[in-house]
């Protein structure tokens, strides 16, 4: 890989609860080339979001980071003021809810100059110029009608796609995007997915793309990892994620999915529930509900080690290698259901 | 699998989890001690409060009087003792029979809608139109002076603060799928407000009672100020206030001081106190809160996220 | 469970309809599910899915059309508490959000003991063992059982509400995206627990949801809605593998899959988002 316009290294966050400190993210380390697509992919508690907000530091307050974050070789710790400003700008946020996110009283046209005219000192004209060639972009016809009208006019989807266009606006060179389409109906996934995917290689935008869904995360990204209670179990180039998983979790997590094209007797589902970081054992996170495990697992916690062209936190990542899959195509994991 | 216990109430964390902070602890603590010395009063009381002997009027502090005498000669301790009672058991009716009226109203508005909850709603709109206090002395000028009737017209006002608030909570509640299947399951909707609804309010309930206990005292203190509610020579802290005026001006300041003092100390903590309760952030009918760090996070339409 | 007519039809709704205000959600939908079968409504937001299945269970009230469960009409409110228990015993539901859909202050042992005290004259002890039976059913221990509901994962409150739902012994068991808000490794395992729940008591699903591989895992038949009409019906495996209607075709097309390359379909027109917003 090329150089990094992000590392991650060795980042572990506290966050205080209750009174005291509970690990959220547990020694995740990742990075981003210019223009690359990452997929991160998790259940309940596994972490995805808090990197992101870690990477653009939006952690909540009392939250206390060990390790590093790189962005453009910046150590994003030691940021204050303009360098962070800045660090927001280049660095761009799209969330679940864009209802959440946008202020219900203010048009789409005051949500999308107000950047450009405070920051960028451009007038009224040229900043809603520009914000009607980005809508155009985004797919949004009618752009200048569309500045006029206020958020709750919008379904979910256009307004997802006014987020993406407002965090365009900004020129960014990367994209955090939180489950961007999660809110939405499975048609409109689709449409602003395959906006995104164009928009990324249109404009050369590196992209971290945060979902529960493996598939979804495989359609657009070039590399993807894989998150679990707070640690990154495997990364790997999406294309083989699905038919040659590195970690039995990933392999537990594609097969647990029901298929479109076939119906199981029984699907094979893990047992347990997805653990948070501070939950977790002192061995292997997923040890507890993985088949394949030993006792050397719940002992000592797997570091994520390079193989076969990407990276896995498993002590038997080796040996199972294409074990993870039976004849017929099917990830082999364990079959009952507690 | 032999048979499951089947536990009635799960846990009692919703007191524990509480965490009133230095403050409300504190306030916790004023109150108790109030309560306490009330129900205790006439045991540990120096002397009869009734008893006057206008050789000691606006005497000093003396030994087995340790705070003086009030103009008549009465023993000023036992007479805020025994006035701690009625200060205290005047509130407690208010707010039990507001609380219960208001209630019973709320929920019932929430869970009829339609015709019902808007008759409720006009006509408790025409009864926030009377201040409390008005109200108690318009009762009063009508059938006589009392504790009796102030505590019926000060309830009667309280009831639509109360009313709307837990409605907008009722209404939340009733909304809620668990009570929603309940519905499906053919339970009557009596059960399911008694046995849910109101129980999962409680917190609220609970947190509301405390602030309005605080409201009572004072109102119900101006209008025994007035002469309209307790009747001397019957001690009351709004009466002795009351009394103690004339007392102020030839600077025996004690007995007003004192009264009026045990009331601004109590309200005071009973504010404090409602304030830090459980249900007191709002909506209540969530003691158990998920600890989790997601705030707000929509249950999606697709699977769920960190 | 005691009924005769093993096969025949347990709920035949027709030309139901739906308006709020000036808003048509539901234009005539007739659906038919038969005993022990599993029937599918697929839908987008705003497709009138879930209305349909409020107004199954009376917690909506038809406009016009007819709902009838067990032979029995249902389309107008139940006149006693009698005729109230008796559908509550023909018809149950789950709903979606695991979080709300347990009493906070009742433990599921209790939740579901409620319920059997409503519809059975079984005496205590009877209660306690049937609550065993149906926690075994769902997959739950006694110590799950016991536990306040706060302290149970989304996937281990909708198997006590679906136990809970059973507990009525229905005949038909509506899942209104009862999975939807699961993540992966609970879906499975409750899709599983429905798969059990199916094959062990016979009852009959009527599954509302968005996610067309969950439908195919769990249902024999599917009805497709799209703007309160539906617009495709047939066995799931043939609707899914060969759809017929355009609609149905884009929402297959639209599911993530291996191999998937989502396709900007329309987008620049923008002619399906004007049309979701007149709706």
């Amino acid at each position: 890989m090329n150089a990094s316009l992000l590392d991650v290294e060795g980042l572990t966050v506290f966050l205080p609860v209750e009174g005291e400190e509970r690990p959220v993210l547990r020694d995740v380390s990742l990075s981003i080339a210019a223009g690359e697509a990452v997929g991160l992919v998790g259940e309940s508690g596994s972490g995805k979001s808090m990197t992101a907000r870690a990477i653009v530091r939006l952690l909540p307050p009392g939250a206390r980071t060990e390790g590093v974050i790189r962005y453009r070789g910046e150590d994003v710790g030691s940021l204050r003021g303009a360098a962070l400003r800045a660090l927001r700008t280049d660095v761009a946020m799209v969330f679940q809810d864009p209802r959440a996110h946008v202020n219900p009283v203010r048009t789409v046209g005051d949500f999308l100059t107000e950047g450009l005219r405070t920051h960028r000192r451009l007038s009224r004209r040229a900043a809603e110029e520009r914000a009607v060639r980005v809508l155009d972009e985004v797919g949004i016809a009618a752009g200048a009608r569309r500045l006029r009208q206020y958020p709750h006019e919008l379904s979910g989807g256009l307004l997802q796609r006014v987020m993406i266009a407002a965090a365009l606006l900004a020129e960014p060179r990367l994209l955090l995007a939180d489950e961007p389409t999660t809110a939405l109906d499975v048609t409109t996934q689709a449409e602003v997915m395959a906006l995104l995917d164009e928009l990324r290689r249109e404009r050369e935008l590196a992209l971290l793309f945060i979902t529960h869904d493996l598939e979804l995360a495989a359609a657009v990204c070039d590399r993807t990892a894989v998150m679990y209670a707070g640690r990154v179990m495997e990364v790997r180039a999406s294309a083989l994620l699905h038919d040659d998983p590195l970690h039995p979790y990933t392999a537990a997590l594609a097969a647990a999915r029901p298929s479109l094209a076939r119906r199981a007797d029984r699907l094979p589902a893990t047992p347990g529930r997805p653990l948070s970081a501070f939950e977790a054992p002192p061995g292997c996170a997923f040890g507890p509900r993985c088949a394949h495990a030993r006792d050397a697992c719940h002992e000592r916690r797997p570091e994520l080690l390079p193989l076969a062209g990407g990276q896995a936190a498993c002590a038997r990542a080796e040996e199972l290698r294409g074990l993870l899959r039976d004849r017929n195509g099917k990830p082999v994991v364990s079959h009952d259901h507690a | 699998m032999t048979g499951i216990t089947v536990a009635r109430r799960a846990g009692a964390g919703t007191i524990r989890r509480a965490g009133l902070g230095p403050l409300g602890t504190a306030a916790a603590g004023v109150v108790v001690v109030a309560v306490v010395l009330a129900v205790l009063g006439p045991a540990l009381s120096p002397a009869d409060p009734n008893a006057s002997d206008f050789a000691s009027a606006y005497a000093p502090p003396a030994p087995g009087h340790p705070l003086g005498f009030d103009g008549q000669g009465r023993d000023l301790l036992a007479r805020l003792l025994e006035g701690a009672r009625t200060s205290l058991l005047g509130p407690l009716l208010v707010v039990a029979l507001s609380m219960a009226a208001g209630t019973a109203l709320a929920i019932a508005a929430a869970w009829a809608g339609g015709w019902l909850d808007a008759a409720v709603s006009a006509a408790l709109e025409v009864v926030f139109a009377f201040p409390g206090v008005l109200l108690a002395m318009l009762v009063a000028a009508v059938f006589g002076p009392g504790l009796g009737a102030a505590v019926v017209a000060l309830a009667v006002a309280y009831v639509p603060y109360i009313a709307r608030l837990l409605r907008g909570a009722a209404l939340a509640e009733r909304g809620k799928p668990y009570v929603r299947a309940l519905e499906v399951q053919g339970a009557g909707a009596l059960a399911i407000c008694l046995r849910h609804l109101v129980p999962n309010l409680l917190p609220l309930i609970a947190a509301q009672a405390t602030l309005f206990f605080g409201y009572a005292m004072v109102d119900l203190a101006i209008v025994s100020f007035f002469g309209l509610g307790v009747q001397p020579p019957d001690a009351d802290w709004g009466v002795m206030v009351a009394s103690g005026r004339s007392g102020v001006l030839q600077g025996y300041p004690a007995e007003a001081l004192l009264a009026g003092g045990c009331v601004v100390v109590l309200v005071v903590a009973f504010n404090v106190l409602g304030e830090r309760l459980p249900g007191a952030a709002g909506a209540g009918g969530r003691p158990w809160r998920r600890t989790g760090l997601r705030t707000g996070r929509r249950t999606g339409r697709r699977g769920g996220a960190a | 469970m005691t009924t005769p007519d093993p096969r025949g039809p347990v709920l035949e709704v027709e030309g139901l309809r739906k308006t709020f205000g000036d808003v048509v959600a539901v234009a005539g939908v007739d659906l038919t599910l038969h005993a022990g079968g599993a029937l599918a409504v697929v839908g987008e937001s705003g497709s009138g899915k879930t209305t349909v299945a409020r107004m199954i269970v009376g917690l909506e009230r038809p406009a016009a059309g007819r709902i009838t469960a067990c032979g029995r009409d249902r389309s107008r409110p139940a006149r006693s508490a009698r005729e109230r228990r008796r559908r509550g015993g023909e018809v149950q539901i789950v709903f979606q959000d695991p979080y709300s859909s347990l009493d906070p202050r009742q433990s599921p042992a209790s939740a579901v003991e409620e319920v059997l005290r409503l519809h059975t004259s079984l005496d205590a002890a009877g209660r306690r063992g049937r609550v065993a039976e149906l926690a075994g059913l769902v997959g739950l221990d006694e110590r799950q059982m016991a536990a306040a509901p706060s302290r149970l994962s989304g996937g281990q409150r909708q198997r006590v509400a679906i136990a809970r739902a059973l507990a009525a012994e229905p005949r038909v068991l509506i899942l209104d995206e009862s999975v939807a808000a699961l993540d992966v490794s609970i879906q499975a395992q409750v899709l599983n627990v429905l798969a059990d729940v199916r094959e062990r008591t016979g009852v009959a699903y009527l599954f509302i949801s968005h996610d067309l591989a969950v439908v195919r895992q769990v249902t024999d038949d599917v009805v497709v809605m799209r703007g309160g009409a539906i617009v495709e019906r047939g066995p799931t495996a043939r609707v899914l593998d060969a759809p017929a209607h355009p609609y149905t075709r884009l929402l297959r097309e639209s599911v993530p899959r291996p191999g998937w390359r989502p396709a900007r379909r329309a987008l620049r027109t923008g002619q399906d988002d004007e049309l979701k917003e007149s709706r």
